[in-house]
């Protein structure tokens, strides 16, 4: 299939995983279910490396600040400008597209080929809507919170690292942390996870739901999945940064 | 009952069922027959509106499934029970909550009364313990039996099995169809099995579809099978040793 045809179908797929649910409280009860699995099951990943990733920004930027003219405030402040503008929105975002992605691909996908997504249609179920709808509410509900986990979580790591390493004292990095705070900034950064979050859940729920043939063709279409979606999210980040930014 | 009006069916060149007209009747085990390749889940499945027909009608007691709208489709289907030929059963819900599923979806009933029923539809498929494991922590056997008892859920009027008894023992596969001709007759379902297992065919062929290469090729039933001459339906029937043997007993 090529690009066009793709697009295509997926429209027509979002077009079907967006109708009325067949009952409230059952796909309320699929919401929360969702939430568990796409959001508090991937709080783990998430704060491992946001603490890795604020340390290794602390580091690298304490180690660059060479000009004695430049204050050490700067290692906080930079360390929280990179959590806040980039790292916990798009790298969170690249992760979590593999995770969740490659999760979502592979259980739709294999639901596909054992017919179970075909036992939901001849029971008369929209199995798109009945399946994905409540993934993708899960999602831009949960990821918000995931990325204000993450800065925090990335400024605690950067904070021990440097001071552990004793490039900076606590009370610096503090005030560098505090110094010149843009609130703006945050909202760019919510809007493009929310906007993650949709890709995450849905191009993955799309390759999953039109994979044909058996195990093989899962793993393929996991695979499939997972770049496309980091593809997206890096294109989405440009035109988002572009808009939002300017 | 059932009917199909010249039903036809192509994927893009190749033609898989051409012009198949046919009654099933209700109360009965109406067996859809025929070689590896030959049709017959492509059948069951344009028959259930998972494939769409290229032509022709098929009737559900006189309604035509065929010319319905999504919505009007959706009525029918909760008339409609399915086993499929690996049971898809849900796997991320357990055996209870796999029969209960249909009544979640569709039912107004209570809380009570859907343990009930779903107690009931398990009794009726003599699944007594596993109510509460996974689908992969039971047998081949009991999966059929579970994907069962989650087809007459919601009491349908209309039953579909593809190669219900595949990959099971013969003690098994024919306790399976039993069960299946036994739930048919209780509630006087029209149902439909495909199958090509010719034990099946002996066991609870009423009435039999054969087809060959897409086309109807016989009609009939299990009494009838063995006096037909028609040289593929025979090449069929008399394919192993054991029916040979029961041939030249005759
Ligand atoms: N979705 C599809 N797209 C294209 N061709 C298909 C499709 N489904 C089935 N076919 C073709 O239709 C023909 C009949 O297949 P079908 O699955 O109905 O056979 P069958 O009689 O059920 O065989 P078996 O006993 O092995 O299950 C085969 O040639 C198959 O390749
Ligand atoms: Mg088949």
């Amino acid at each position: 299939m090529n690009i066009i045809e793709n697009i295509g179908q997926y429209i027509l797929f979002l077009n079907r995983v967006f109708s009325k649910p067949e009952r409230g409280r059952v796909f309320f009860a699929q919401i929360i279910k969702e939430i568990y699995k796409l959001g508090v099951n991937s709080v783990g990943i998430v704060v491992i490396i946001s603490v890795f990733m604020g340390a290794v920004i602390s580091l690298q930027t304490a180690y660059n600040l060479v000009n004695p003219l430049l204050p050490d405030y700067l290692v906080g402040y930079t360390t929280r400008e990179s959590m806040i503008l980039e790292f916990s929105s798009t790298i969170v975002g690249l992760i979590l597209a593999g995770k969740v992605g490659s999760n979502i691909a592979s259980e739709i996908g294999s639901m596909r080929v054992t017919e179970q997504i075909d036992a939901l249609e001849i029971m008369g179920v929209n199995s798109a809507s009945y399946l994905i709808f409540p993934k993708i509410i899960a999602a831009v509900f949960i990821n918000p919170f995931l990325y204000i986990l993450s800065v925090f979580v990335g400024i605690g790591g950067g904070l021990l690292a440097s001071s552990f390493a004793n490039v900076v004292s606590v009370s610096d990095f503090l005030y560098g942390v505090q110094n010149d705070f843009i609130p703006y900034y945050i909202t760019y950064s919510l809007i493009k996870t929310l906007v993650f979050a949709f890709i995450i859940t849905s191009i993955p729920s799309y390759y999953g739901y039109f994979v044909s043939g058996g195990a093989l063709e899962v793993g393929k279409a996991s695979t499939k999945a997972v770049v496309n979606s980091s593809i997206l999210i890096l294109l989405a980040n440009l035109i988002l940064t572009q808009i939002l930014l300017k | 009952m059932i009917e199909l009006k010249e039903v036809n069916k192509s994927f893009s060149d190749l033609k898989v069922l051409d012009d198949i007209s046919i009654q099933f009747e209700a109360g009965k085990t109406n067996l859809i027959i025929g070689q590896s390749g030959s049709g017959k889940t492509v059948l069951l499945k344009s028959i259930i509106g998972l494939h769409e027909v290229d032509n022709g009608h098929v009737y559900y007691d006189d309604r035509d499934f065929t010319q319905m709208n999504f919505n009007e489709r959706k009525l029918i289907r909760k008339e409609m029970g399915m086993v499929f030929q690996g049971g898809a059963l849900f796997d991320s819900l357990s055996v209870e909550e796999n029969v209960r599923f249909p009544l979640d979806m569709f039912s107004e009933m209570n809380e009570d009364e859907k343990i009930g029923r779903v107690k009931f539809c398990l009794d009726r498929v003599d699944i007594k313990k596993a109510h509460k494991l996974y689908p992969a922590e039971i047998s081949g056997g009991m999966q059929k039996r579970v994907a069962i008892a989650r087809a007459i859920a919601l009491n349908p009027s209309y039953l579909f099995c593809d190669e219900p008894n595949s990959g099971l023992d013969p003690v098994t596969a024919i306790l399976i169809d039993k069960l299946i001709q036994e739930i048919t007759k209780e509630f006087n379902m029209t149902t439909i099995i495909n199958t090509h297992d010719m034990n099946s065919v002996m066991e609870i062929g009423e009435k039999i579809l054969f087809i060959n290469k897409g086309v109807k090729a016989w009609e009939g039933s299990s009494e009838e099978i063995f006096d037909t001459e028609n040289q593929s339906l025979n090449n069929f029937v008399f394919a192993s040793n054991l029916f040979k043997k029961i041939k030249k007993e005759l």
